[in-house]
């Protein structure tokens, strides 16, 4: 499909500048050169996932006391590896091929420079390497939060700043490749709901990789000797300000994915194109805040400070986000009702295509997300609830579901889209693939739950031993403990089974060497089709509304019984 | 097919506008319970914490281990001290203990100190569960009021080296 320089226009635009495609399914126009990018940025981000999967399987064997798998330095080493890999790697490197995929496919426009992405995929390419060269040699038994004054080797500063820097310039590129768009009149009117999201992702990214590098830089100098003091308290802020919000990053990427995959799988649109954006601009202002929630209990901060921040000025991102938990089921129940399944409360829901792979994908995703992880991080995040919570297995129960059951997720529902889409290929094994969604999304509600239930019972984080088996002074612990553990080890075994099946899917559609033909590919499985009702009203969200009302009761459950089990404890102040 | 409408710009139908409205109430809820507990609640983070240089701070340590000695540990020959209720007592962090052990009596307020000399700890006494973050350089001071009797563990939730999980210590409540 490669027409160099042809004088081709599409919907009155002239493309002839740059190498391209026309997508077969979506008549987009799709740059070559960008198309490159967005493979080796995605076939990256996989490998890391990869490599952070099998971390994962064994540190969590471990926590897993009846296996108790590695020694104490292979499981404190492989917790670095797998915090960097994922948290990092796996997430920044998917953002980036999503960044440029929406700067370019979505908008009809070209890669201005390929050679700065290029040069930006080999910083991070560099930076991932030597980050993790330096932890699986021994060089940084520091975990992913490396707090000073516990000291690496240089090399893994160097690995994390390098990575960082090439991040950012491709964060730069996308915002080049948008105002270039635009002026060369690439797209007309508003950008699209999906790209807007990831500007608002990408302003986010500005500051958490440049707070990433403030406290990276002077980490260098430190680990060099070149600088001999560096304040605990300070390097804590500035890392959580890249720690905390890169993870908003992906809330945001995510929430983008959740009304793409929405769109492609049912037809849905957010009722209130408005609505939408202005929940995006509210994560943009006050989500960072969220680094707070790391120092609730540290010595420094004042209360004002603590509850100004961790509540995100008024929990106005929690707002956003109860937004698009709206937003997004509203747009899949009125493009039900209209397709005719109108039946009751939630005939929309029962007759919702559950097969296909993309649309169990954001429904299992929306659900950890906002029901598990939200939740919970909503209340570890509460000042002095955070007293319960800060360092035990509450805070990775919370995020494993908002990063894995969550980001996650979504992003494998999406990648599946994408195989026909910017590989060309045909998805194979799709039965398969959605299999894989719903136990992914099993295994990682039992990993997620189970370290809630251990943290509950006071159960440290990245502990090696649970049971101080070799410690000088012996404590007992609870024995609702181990089924907390157990539930999290094997939770995790079914989530990395799960994750292997898509890797497989993902490697035999793409190795497969038949390119689907322009007009051969079907995104979707055509749904039933009932008789439509002749109606001029325009349906109402009243199922997702209800739906959403029964969250927030259950959210308030759980958040006042924490402050239940706070008041029962010692009296501090 | 991913392009908005003309116009968006429309205002919030009913249901819409009714949630927004829940939820920006819930919001304001979630931020009032803070500072209503901080009025109200037993259980609030300490605000007294003050900076301190790990030598000085070995130096009071001591020196306060020294005052109030009552016996020593058997398996670790760490000193067991039973400070005065009301007055101050202080705990220390570093790589792989928790120095010394203390003994407090039931129902009394302590102004319990926790700092490092090495590198960041976490102080998480068990089973009662509670958690704060523990900074070389910097001192907390917790008015804690045990309200249990029993032996109690201090296990450090914040990695600090290999032998991390080798690093507990102990509160006797009597």
């Amino acid at each position: 499909m490669n027409e160099k320089n042809a004088a081709v226009t599409w919907e009155g635009i002239e493309a002839k500048e740059f190498d391209y495609r026309v997508c077969p399914a979506t008549g987009l126009l799709v740059d070559t050169k960008a198309e490159k990018l967005v493979i080796a940025n995605a076939v990256a981000a996989v490998i890391c996932l990869t490599l952070g999967g099998i971390f994962a399987l064994l540190i969590s064997l471990t926590r897993w006391q009846t296996i108790h798998l590695l020694d104490a330095t292979w499981y404190y080493r492989l917790t670095t590896a797998h915090g960097v890999d994922m948290l990092v790697a796996w997430i920044v490197f998917f953002e980036i091929a999503a960044l440029y995929f929406g700067s370019t496919a979505l908008l009809n426009a070209r890669m201005v420079s390929p050679k700065t992405a290029w040069l930006a995929f080999v910083l991070m390419v560099i930076g991932g390497g030597l980050a993790n060269f330096a932890i699986l040699t021994g060089k940084a038994d520091v975990m992913f939060t490396a707090y000073v004054p516990l000291k690496a080797s240089p090399i893994f500063y160097v690995g994390v700043i390098l990575f960082a820097v090439g991040a950012l310039i491709g964060v730069g590129l996308f915002f080049v490749n948008v105002f270039v768009a635009k002026a060369e009149g690439r797209y007309t009117g508003s950008l699209p709901l999906v790209v807007y999201g990831l500007v608002a992702a990408a302003i986010i990214a500005v500051y958490t990789l440049l707070s990433g590098a403030l406290a990276f830089v002077p980490a260098l100098f430190w680990s060099l000797g070149l600088l001999k003091q560096y304040d605990p308290a300070f390097y804590r802020n500035l890392f959580w300000s890249f720690g905390h919000p890169a993870q908003q990053i992906n809330l945001c990427a995510m929430v983008v994915v959740w009304y793409m995959l929405s769109h492609i799988t049912t037809g849905g649109k957010t009722p209130n194109e408005k609505l939408s954006r202005f929940a995006f601009i509210l994560y943009v202002l006050f989500i960072n805040l969220g680094s707070a929630h790391h120092l609730l209990v540290d010595p420094g901060p004042s209360f004002p400070w603590k509850v100004f921040n961790t509540s995100y000025a008024m929990y106005l991102a929690v707002l956003a986000s109860m937004i698009h938990a709206y937003s997004i089921p509203a747009g899949v129940e009125i493009a039900q009702r209209k397709k005719g399944f109108t039946k009751g409360l939630f005939g929309w829901l029962k007759n919702a295509p559950w097969k296909e792979p993309g649309f169990a994908s954001l429904a299992v995703s929306i659900v950890i997300f906002g029901w598990i992880g939200g939740v919970t991080g909503v209340t570890i995040g509460t000042e002095q609830i955070n007293m319960l919570a800060h360092n035990t297995l509450r805070v990775p129960g919370h995020f494993h579901a908002t990063v894995v059951g969550g980001t996650t997720l979504a992003f494998m529902g999406l990648t599946y889209y994408l195989i026909p889409l910017v590989f060309r290929k045909e998805l194979r094994m799709k039965k398969l693939a959605t299999l894989q969604v719903y136990s992914f999304g099993a295994g990682m509600t039992l990993v997620s739950i189970g370290m809630i239930i251990a943290g509950l019972q006071g159960v440290s984080r990245r502990h090696f031993d649970i049971t101080f088996a070799n410690a000088a002074i012996q404590g007992g612990i609870p024995q609702g403990v181990h089924i907390g553990l157990a539930l999290l080890g094997i939770g995790a075994i079914i989530a990395i089974l799960a994750g292997t099946l898509f890797v497989t899917i993902v490697l035999v559609s793409i190795l497969n060497p038949k390119k689907v033909s322009p007009t051969s590919v079907t995104l979707v499985i055509p749904q039933e089709s009932v008789n439509v009702p002749e109606t001029k009203k325009e349906p109402s969200a009243k199922g997702t509304f209800v739906l959403v009302l029964i969250f927030l009761m259950f959210f308030a459950t759980y958040y006042l019984s924490n402050w239940w089990l706070l008041g029962r404890t010692w009296f501090i102040r | 097919m991913w392009k908005p409408e003309n116009n968006w710009w429309k205002p919030l139908d009913p249901i819409e506008k009714r949630w927004v409205t829940i939820a920006f109430i819930w919001c304001l809820f979630l931020t009032a319970m803070m500072p209503i507990w901080l009025v109200m609640g037993k259980q609030n983070v300490p605000a007294k914490t003050y900076k301190i240089l790990p030598a000085d701070y070995m130096k009071v340590v001591d020196k306060f281990v020294e005052q109030y000695t009552v016996g020593t540990d058997e398996t670790t020959g760490i000193p067991i001290v039973e400070p005065p209720p009301g007055g101050n007592a202080f705990i220390l962090a570093r790589q792989f203990r928790w120095y010394p052990i203390l003994k407090l009596k039931e129902g009394e307020t302590y102004k319990i100190h926790i700092s490092s000399i090495d590198v960041q700890h976490g102080f998480s006494l068990q089973p009662t569960n509670l958690n704060l973050q523990v900074l070389p350089g910097y001192g907390y001071v917790a008015e804690i009021v045990p309200t249990q009797k029993g032996d109690f563990t201090i296990v450090c939730n914040e990695f600090c080296g290999l032998a991390h999980h080798l690093m507990v210590g102990k509160i006797i409540v009597e």
